[in-house]
């Protein structure tokens, strides 16, 4: 398995693209950390674009490397292989360029202008989107075998979860206004990763006082650290469920 | 060696295989031959485990294949049409073949020294031209020694010199007591070199026998000729 997921990095490493990637988050994270006077705003600018960029590059470059990467998986299941292996290794392969090209594009910024731990979190934010987006574009190549398709499909799921869900949760906040929603909303934050990102960052940052009684509510949860690590775990579920049926789904695909 | 039981495959509304059961021994060199769509490529793909069958079931040494990986280790399978990563050399991907399937004593260069691929092995992939890429094919499925090979159409796209070239490996290979499980559609290429015939139509299999009995039934001492009659029979009893 190592062997592959060598192949795959030196593969992925080699396009250009990444380099840009990487080049964009680094000018992107300087030039933001050099305009703001106040490190809190540039904090939550910077988070901002990065939970709207890592998921729809992770997305989008996973995807488009799967589906141009359908002769090589061709070769490597004809070969003693386990198939497992070799779709775990592509994850790998993915989840890892990607990693290294955000950890050098926001976290050396990250560092030099923000030392501490809501500067960590940023960075380990960012990395787990990183992985649970290659996850979930993965389950859509395995899903749709028409290329542009599957395409289309990581773009719909892009645009439901930095855009329609907020809508959604926006919906459900106006119709039932009349009601305490605000434990509700712990849990319907679980169900987007970037939400759930977004709130643990916010809440270190100090503002959830103005985010009124559903902030505080979400202070004595996301605040402690407890509620950090449950946020994690929740994270890493959403990890791996889309790598457990994708995995499953290639293991009886006919190529 | 290889044994179908009873395999059925669908896509969709077609049915690629219905009920194909298929025994193959060591030391046999088996042709399947058959109309474009008739299912030969898919079972070739069932039994390297690339297509998982509806129902039915192949073992490989009496052991299934189900879930099994470690059974390809024997296998060299030379595709109809070879796919590449193309951002790779030719030299890249012997390399990258060798380094995962590994543990191998002895490499079988034979073939990239008989297609003189020697000095193109900083070409990469996707600059090939069709027969190259068919060369690559050939080459990397002898390359690892193993006890079967399977080969889709492999002389297809070759040129009558690398034709021969193959071929004369394949007797080789025959001579060395392996399993050859050939597909083709040229059969005065392989006269000489075939043992058993599989007759497939439709995602049937027609008829499976030795060439001797074939020649003897059909009184035709040309393999084409023999095929001809069989094949002009199922045209009529079709109608």
């Amino acid at each position: 398995m190592k062997k592959i997921v060598k192949y795959i990095m030196t593969d992925i490493l080699r396009s250009k693209i990444l380099i840009i990637y990487t080049l964009v988050l680094f000018i992107t994270s300087l030039s933001i950390f050099g305009l703001e006077d106040n490190i809190n705003k540039g904090v939550l600018s910077l988070l901002n674009i990065i939970l709207i960029i890592v998921p729809l590059f992770s997305l989008l470059f996973s995807t488009i490397y799967m589906y141009n990467s359908a002769e090589f998986i061709e070769l490597l299941v004809c070969q003693p292989l386990h198939r497992k292996n070799i779709w775990i290794s592509f994850l790998i392969g993915l989840a890892v360029s990607l990693t290294i090209s955000f950890v050098i594009g926001t976290g050396i910024p990250i560092m030099l202008f923000q030392f501490n731990l809501i500067g960590f979190l940023i960075v380990l934010v960012g990395v787990i989107l990183s992985i649970i987006f290659v996850a979930i574009a993965l389950w859509a190549a395995v899903q749709i075998r028409d290329k542009a398709k599957g395409i289309g499909m990581t773009i719909l799921l892009w645009m439901y979860f930095s855009l329609l869900f907020d809508g959604f949760v926006l919906f459900l906040l106006f119709q039932f206004a009349d009601y305490p929603l605000e434990k509700p909303m712990l849990i319907v934050s679980a169900l987007n990763p970037i939400d759930l990102g977004r709130i643990l960052i916010l809440l270190k940052l100090d503002i959830s006082a103005m985010m009124g009684y559903t902030g505080a509510i979400f202070k004595d949860f996301f605040g402690t650290y407890i509620g950090i690590i449950i946020t994690f775990f929740i994270l890493a579920i959403w990890v791996f469920i889309p790598m457990y049926f994708s995995t499953r789904k290639f293991i009886r695909k006919d190529l | 060696m290889i044994l179908a039981n009873n395999i059925t495959k669908k896509f969709g509304k077609l049915i690629a295989l219905d009920n194909v059961s298929v025994k193959c021994n060591k030391g046999e060199c088996v042709i399947l031959i058959g109309p474009n769509g008739s299912g030969k490529t898919t079972l070739i793909k069932c039994i390297l485990g690339m297509v998982i069958p509806d129902s039915g079931f192949i073992t490989f040494n009496s052991k299934n294949i189900y879930k099994d990986w470690q059974y390809r280790e024997q296998i060299g399978y030379m595709p109809q049409m070879g796919r590449y990563p193309v951002n790779m050399s030719i030299g890249q991907v012997i390399e990258m073949m060798v380094d995962i399937r590994g543990g191998q004593s002895r490499l079988d260069d034979d073939l990239i020294i008989d297609f003189k691929l020697k000095p193109l092995l900083h070409k990469r992939m996707g600059t090939l031209s069709g027969g190259t890429t068919q060369k690559v094919s050939a080459a990397l499925a002898f390359l690892f020694n193993p006890s079967v090979l399977i080969l889709d159409e492999p002389t297809a796209g070759l040129d009558p010199i690398a034709s021969e070239i193959l071929k004369e490996k394949i007797i080789a290979e025959k001579e060395n007591g392996k399993l050859l499980l050939i597909t083709s559609h040229i059969l005065s290429d392989l006269d000489d070199v075939v043992t058993e015939i599989i007759y497939m139509q439709d995602g049937k299999m027609c008829f499976h026998q030795s060439i001797e009995l074939l020649r003897e039934d059909t009184g035709e001492d040309k393999l084409a000729k023999a095929i001809a009659t069989i094949m002009l029979k199922h045209a009529n009893n079709n109608i």
